[in-house]
């Protein structure tokens, strides 16, 4: 009995073990190879099966007749996800464009002469942040910009005339006659991400400033722009911690004149009566404003006769204007754009704004850019929050970003 | 695996248990079958020890140890594609030492480990002691005081935000009707950390305040009984007789608070994402912002950064256990 015991418990023992060692070896697995399904990750959890944009992507599967099996994730989360999956990696990622020169960098994606895809339609100025040395890493699915939305039943009462708001000066005069009459001034978001670089970047190249050069006497007019709005109750303190999201609740208030935000709050403006106009120059004109929106691109396959098709799914999604309307974004094509227009004429402003725009790493900063941004937006919530004057703020960021990217 | 060949130990093997008895003929056989029985049940031991010991090695010790070899290697995105990364030895380290982020980082974490643990404890000790005087709805009004602990901090983290906010949050709504103009609580540098601190002691206090009442509870009544058939006040009774008594309880409580708050990283970073700029940004906050806060991730940075408290939390865990070993010897 007792040997019958101990065997029995032995057995149980090492069935134990294999299981769990079977769990984990089960935890590494391949897709088949020269499968007709592709994978394509976005970072759109919130849009369904049902979305227009899985129908947009369902669209593109349908007439090349494969499966596109599709995987959403957090946007904040793709660099993450992309390194960490690098032995197996998606045929299709899309990512913040931002990030293409740090993922490409990193050797994760295919070039558009090694995977054969033709970018001759795209823009070029919503492209070039997926241009490094030359040679381009994915295309824009669409892009979105920010411009300034001001709610006109707050001007009137002000009796502010939108036309005389040209430059900074004669928009932080606006700003006091809405404040005088009871009303609040101006909402953005300068919190301490990405965001608030993004936030930040019209106003500084408005300014004439260069992401190079922080410190420049153009870089410190900017940031004196903000912080004076703050520091004089024309903006909000709530600011320095509003994400793009919750600047736009305050504005939705309808207690603000001004709003700083993306084209991608369109609709809800629209609803509101609220119109929009770009960001002013320093000393008039309009500032460029960066571009907002995620590039398809091709990851690395070690089987590279894959990239055939998924050059087709990734010109099928953003040739046309299907793709593009899906996600709210602006067509990267000509005559995307012409058609998105024929189907809603209000899209001209934002049309021309991204027209206007320039990526975030565009004159070949490409991965140092998100170095810079890292300071930058330190630099304006040291200065907006009052723990240093704009002018050391950015001089210590900029001393930052050189020492880092020695 | 079938065979004809019959080994001598399948012969031993299937000898009956029973004709091993004290006149068995076969006296070295008999030892070498007690050797025997001994590393198998040696192995059996090892059997059930091993998805334990497989699990710890996968889960902990496997990431402890890529941890330390991240924090020693000069990582970067480049070398998840292939696979190389250069040992940089104690670099990071120095880097992460000398960087301009360390010393207000570290002030922070000492601050919000110690001011937070010190209010967590004293509040949740004085209602533990008044919940431990029995009276009429004091389960109900304890169970009221769990609530912050069944919340998601990512809940607890955001409605607080909201209530700090200040433009439009109830704080300073409260405040003005008392006259006191708007604080920016979580924008301003002097409040961002006494925001964050306010926040982590009220969800920090349910959890002292159950530990404590538990040991409460295994104090004997007598002992407080015969305090106070010798006159002793409530306030000697307090000092002399609970306060000692918890000692045991207490230090536990306050070793897990620490390396709790040591590592708090939610809450911070839902109020305040650690600013503005470094204001309220501790080791943890710095560790998050190295590795994937910014567009371009420092890995092995960051890696140094959760190694140092790791450090810190063993520290203090080693410092217990030597301090529980004297109190067992004496």
């Amino acid at each position: 009995m007792i040997t019958r015991n101990t065997s029995a418990r032995t057995a149980v023992a090492l069935l134990l073990t294999t299981a769990v060692v079977g769990a984990l070896a089960a935890c590494s697995s391949t897709p088949a190879a020269g499968s007709d399904t592709y994978t394509l990750w976005d970072p759109y959890p919130d849009r369904d099966a049902t979305s227009t944009w899985a129908v947009a992507i369902d669209a593109c599967a349908t007439d090349l007749g494969i499966t596109i099996e599709r995987n959403s994730g957090n946007t904040g989360d793709t660099v993450k996800d992309l390194t960490t999956a690098a032995s197996n990696l998606p045929d299709i990622a899309m990512v913040d464009n931002p990030k293409v020169s740090t993922l490409a960098d990193a050797g994760l994606l295919t070039t558009a002469e090694e995977n054969g895809l033709d970018t001759s339609s795209i823009s070029e100025n919503i492209l070039s942040a997926g241009e490094i040395d030359g040679e381009i890493y994915g295309v824009p699915v669409g892009a979105n910009t920010l411009g300034l939305y001001y709610n006109p039943e707050v001007l009137d009462a002000a009796g502010v005339d939108i036309a005389t708001v040209t430059d900074y000066a004669s928009l932080t005069a606006a700003l006091e006659q809405v404040v005088a009459a009871g009303s609040k001034g101006i909402t953005f978001s300068a919190v301490g991400t990405e965001e608030g670089s993004f936030q930040f970047l019209p106003w500084f190249w408005g300014a004439g400033a260069d992401l190079t050069e922080l410190d420049s006497p153009e870089a410190v007019a900017a940031l004196e722009l903000w912080t004076g709005w703050v520091t004089d109750g024309l903006a909000p303190n709530s600011v320095i911690s509003n994400t793009q999201g919750t600047s736009w609740d305050e504005f939705l208030t309808g207690e603000y004149g001004f709003a700083e935000n993306g084209s991608w709050f369109k609709g809800a403006a629209d609803e509101a009566g609220y119109l929009s106009i770009q960001v002013p120059g320093i000393d008039g004109g309009s500032a460029p404003a960066p571009t907002g929106g995620e590039f398809i691109a091709i990851p690395v396959q070690k089987d590279t006769s894959r990239y055939a098709t998924s050059a087709k799914i990734v010109e099928c999604l953003s040739a046309g204007s299907a793709g593009a309307t899906a996600l709210g974004y602006i067509a990267p094509t000509e005559a995307g754009v012409e058609a998105q227009l024929a189907a809603d004429p209000t899209l001209e402003f934002w049309a021309s704004a991204v027209a206007d725009a320039k990526p975030r790493t565009a004159d070949n900063l490409g991965i140092k850019y998100p170095v810079i941004s890292e300071q930058l937006y330190t630099a304006v919530q040291n200065a907006l929050s009052g723990s240093a004057s704009p002018a050391d703020a950015l001089a210590a960021a900029q001393a930052a970003a050189v020492e880092k990217l020695k | 695996m079938t065979t004809t060949h019959e080994s001598p130990r399948s012969e031993l093997r299937r000898r009956p248990k029973g004709a091993a008895s004290p006149a068995a003929p076969f006296p070295p056989a008999r030892v070498r079958t007690r050797r025997r029985e001994r590393v198998r049940s040696g192995l059996i031991a090892w059997g059930f020890i091993a998805p334990i010991a497989i699990y710890l090695v996968v889960f902990y010790a496997y990431p402890l140890y890529r941890n330390l070899d991240l924090s020693l290697r000069d990582y970067t995105l480049r070398s998840f594609i292939d696979g190389t990364a250069e040992f940089v030895g104690l670099d990071n380290y120095v880097a992460v030492i000398q960087s301009s982020t360390f010393a207000p980082a570290f002030a922070n974490t000492a601050i919000f480990t110690l001011v937070s643990i010190a209010f967590q404890f004293a509040i949740g000790l004085a209602l533990a002691v008044f919940f431990y005087r029995r009276f009429p709805l004091a389960a109900t009004l304890r169970a009221l005081f769990l609530v912050p602990w069944l919340l998601p901090l990512l809940v607890s983290a955001s409605i607080w935000a909201w209530m700090l906010n200040s433009e439009s949050g109830i704080v300073n709504a409260a405040l003005a009707v008392v006259g006191i103009p708007q604080v920016n609580w979580l924008t301003s540098p002097q409040w961002a950390m006494v925001s964050v601190l306010i926040a982590n002691i009220w969800i920090g206090i349910p959890f002292n305040l159950v530990i404590l009442y538990s040991g409460l509870q295994n104090i004997p009544e007598e002992i407080y009984e015969a305090a106070a058939l010798d006159g002793a006040s409530g306030w000697q009774r307090f000092w002399r007789i609970t306060f000692p008594l918890l000692r045991p309880v207490s230090a536990i409580t306050l070793l897990l608070g620490l390396v709790y708050t040591l590592k708090v990283f939610d809450i911070i970073w839902i109020m305040t994402r650690g600013g503005p700029g470094d204001a309220s940004a501790t080791f943890a906050i710095w560790s998050y912002r190295l590795g994937f806060g910014s567009g371009s991730p420092d890995l092995s940075p960051a890696a140094a950064v959760a190694n140092l408290l790791i450090l810190v939390a063993f520290v203090f865990g080693f410092a217990y256990i030597r301090t529980q070993r004297k109190a067992v010897a004496r």
